[in-house]
């Protein structure tokens, strides 16, 4: 029952000598070949894939740097802004409260000029009233001679003492 | 140019596979007569002289011959058999062609013309039978020259002393082993059409089947096992190592197919550790060969013990790959084989005994047919992986 006959042998050999060649030309070479086409297909796409990734995620890097640059620049923008105007009002301001003064100083300075030539009007006022008083007061005075003499002397009497 | 060139490389493996398939049809058409005939008679004409005897035989259920002829090989696929034991026996058989040396040339004949004249003898108290056509005897499946009144001859041992002839047969395990062929050229022939039309796609239907299976034996036998380097250089003959003894074994598990055992036969299993043993040798390197004739780091003494051990061994690791396949398929046809006999024992000696270990019997064939898909493929996979390794060494490099 365990014998190894010739003639299985030899058949043997044929059937398995040509199976095998057969196979490794029609069948193990195309498939063998495939699979490796196909595997190194995939690792290739997952490598692009990757790589796309890889830039993907750089861009996005470089699109929220960008944007936190763009950021900073509009704060920095608005903070100019924000300052310049500031600026502007104090300067405005300190222009106004200057102004101001030199208005109100000036103001001052002419009212005082006003009142000074107020005075000075009513001082002349004054003078020539009074003048129109002694002149009225002394043409009634002197129209007796004796109350002129009077007059006279007492006035020499007060100017010799000074 | 190339294009055109391919193209007709590809016609021409068509062409060729075609005439492989022409040619299998006309052998089977030409020398093997299926016989759905009841041919009976013939099977009965035994010799008057046994006659007797073959009553006592026909009664007496002997499960040692029952199994040794079905795991033996043989000159026939034997389906199944109608109406057994009575007059109108249907034998449902395909008769093989028979090729044999004769000593004056070849003769070539159906093997039906054996099977057809069957006769019973006695041989040291053990009935055995025989079958003769002209001049030429078979028995136990071995042809011999007739010799005798009776064609037959024994020694007091119980020993055939007839003349063995030269068998060129396709016997029924090579038939087997062509149809293991036909069916993985098919399989993986449409498959690998498969490839080519539809590249760098997902596997679809019969290539999810295969390519786990060959990105196994590619990935997980012969890469590790010889190295990436010549790792891709044996995969096609470990892919077809695998898949042939994997594909015949499961033949072996079909019934009423003729229950083939191939890898169960030794002219099978030797010419695969023969191929492996030849491929092997001459792919050995220098550190191979040095390692086995001068093995390094040993003492001068132990070096004479070691190097015959080494030489043995070169022809032990295929000579065991041989022997561990075909006792394991045999052992596995064997045991399924024990449960069958163990109901018609039962049966012979009591009806009701038969049809109670029957239940039993069939539980455990129905176990031990799970079992046994494991093994084949394990055995396969055993056997695909020893060879990788035994590849692997011989092209190993020194280490540094």
């Amino acid at each position: 029952m365990l014998s190894a006959g010739l003639g299985t042998i030899f058949w043997t050999s044929v059937a398995f000598l040509s199976v095998l060649f057969l196979l490794k030309k029609m069948a193990w070479g195309p498939i063998l070949k495939s699979l490796k086409e196909r595997e190194d297909f995939i690792a290739d796409s997952i490598k692009s894939a990757e790589n796309a990734n890889e830039q993907l995620s750089l861009m996005k890097a470089d699109n929220e740097k960008l944007l936190a640059e763009a950021r900073a620049e509009r704060e920095k923008i608005l903070k100019e802004a924000r300052d310049m105007g500031e600026d502007i009002v104090a300067k405005a301001k300190k222009v106004s409260v200057e102004e101001q003064q030199r208005i109100m100083a000036k103001a001052k300075e002419e009212i005082e000029n006003e009142k000074t030539a107020a005075i000075a009007e009513l001082k002349t006022q004054v003078v020539s009233l009074s003048i129109q008083m002694a002149e009225t007061l002394l043409k009634k005075e002197f129209e007796n001679k004796e109350q002129q003499s009077k007059l006279v002397e007492d006035n020499l009497k007060t100017a010799a003492l000074n | 140019m190339k294009l055109n060139l391919k193209l007709t490389e590809k016609e021409a493996i068509t062409i060729k596979v075609s005439m492989i398939k022409n040619l299998f049809v006309i052998l089977f058409t030409l020398f093997s007569s299926i016989i759905y005939a009841s041919d009976d008679a013939s099977h009965k004409s035994d010799t008057s002289a046994s006659e007797g005897n073959h009553e006592n035989h026909e009664t007496k259920f002997d499960a040692g011959e029952f199994i040794t002829h079905h795991i033996a090989d043989a000159h026939e696929i034997h389906f199944f058999t109608l109406n057994e034991g009575t007059d109108h026996e249907k034998h449902f058989t395909i008769y093989l062609p028979v090729i044999v040396n004769t000593g004056s040339g070849l003769e070539m004949f159906s093997a039906s013309h054996f099977y057809h004249n069957k006769h019973n003898v006695e041989v040291n108290g053990k009935h055995k039978h025989y079958f003769t056509y002209n001049d030429l005897v078979l028995f136990e499946e071995q042809i011999y020259k007739a010799s005798g009144i009776e064609g037959i001859q024994f020694d007091e041992a119980g020993k055939i002393t007839n003349q063995s002839l030269t068998d060129f047969s396709p016997t029924k395990s090579v038939i087997g082993l062509f149809l293991t062929g036909i069916i993985l050229l098919l399989l993986f022939g449409s498959a690998a059409k498969k490839y080519k039309s539809r590249p760098n796609t997902a596997p679809k239907g019969l290539q999810n089947l295969l390519e786990p299976l060959v990105i196994f034996v590619r990935d997980d036998i012969a890469i590790p096992s010889i190295g990436k380097e010549h790792g891709h250089r044996f995969t096609p003959f470990l892919l077809t190592t695998f898949f042939f003894i994997w594909l015949a074994n499961i033949l072996g598990l079909v019934p009423f197919f003729g229950g083939f055992n191939i890898m169960g036969t030794l002219g099978v299993t030797l010419v695969l550790a023969t191929l492996v043993f030849i491929i092997t040798t001459i792919n050995g390197k220098a550190y191979y060969w040095s390692h086995i004739f001068w093995p390094h780091g040993v003492p001068l003494p132990i070096k004479f013990i070691l190097v015959p051990i080494e030489i043995v061994q070169i022809f032990m690791k295929p000579l065991v790959l041989m022997i561990r396949l075909t006792a394991n398929i045999t052992a596995g046809h064997i045991i399924i084989l024990a449960f069958t006999c163990l109901v018609f024992i039962f049966g012979q000696q009591n009806v009701g005994a038969g049809y109670g270990v029957g239940v039993g019997s069939v539980l455990f064939m129905i176990f031990m047919y799970f079992i046994e898909l494991l093994v084949v493929f394990l055995q396969a996979y055993v056997f695909t992986l020893l060879t990788a390794l035994y590849f692997g060494a011989a092209l190993e490099k020194p280490h540094h």
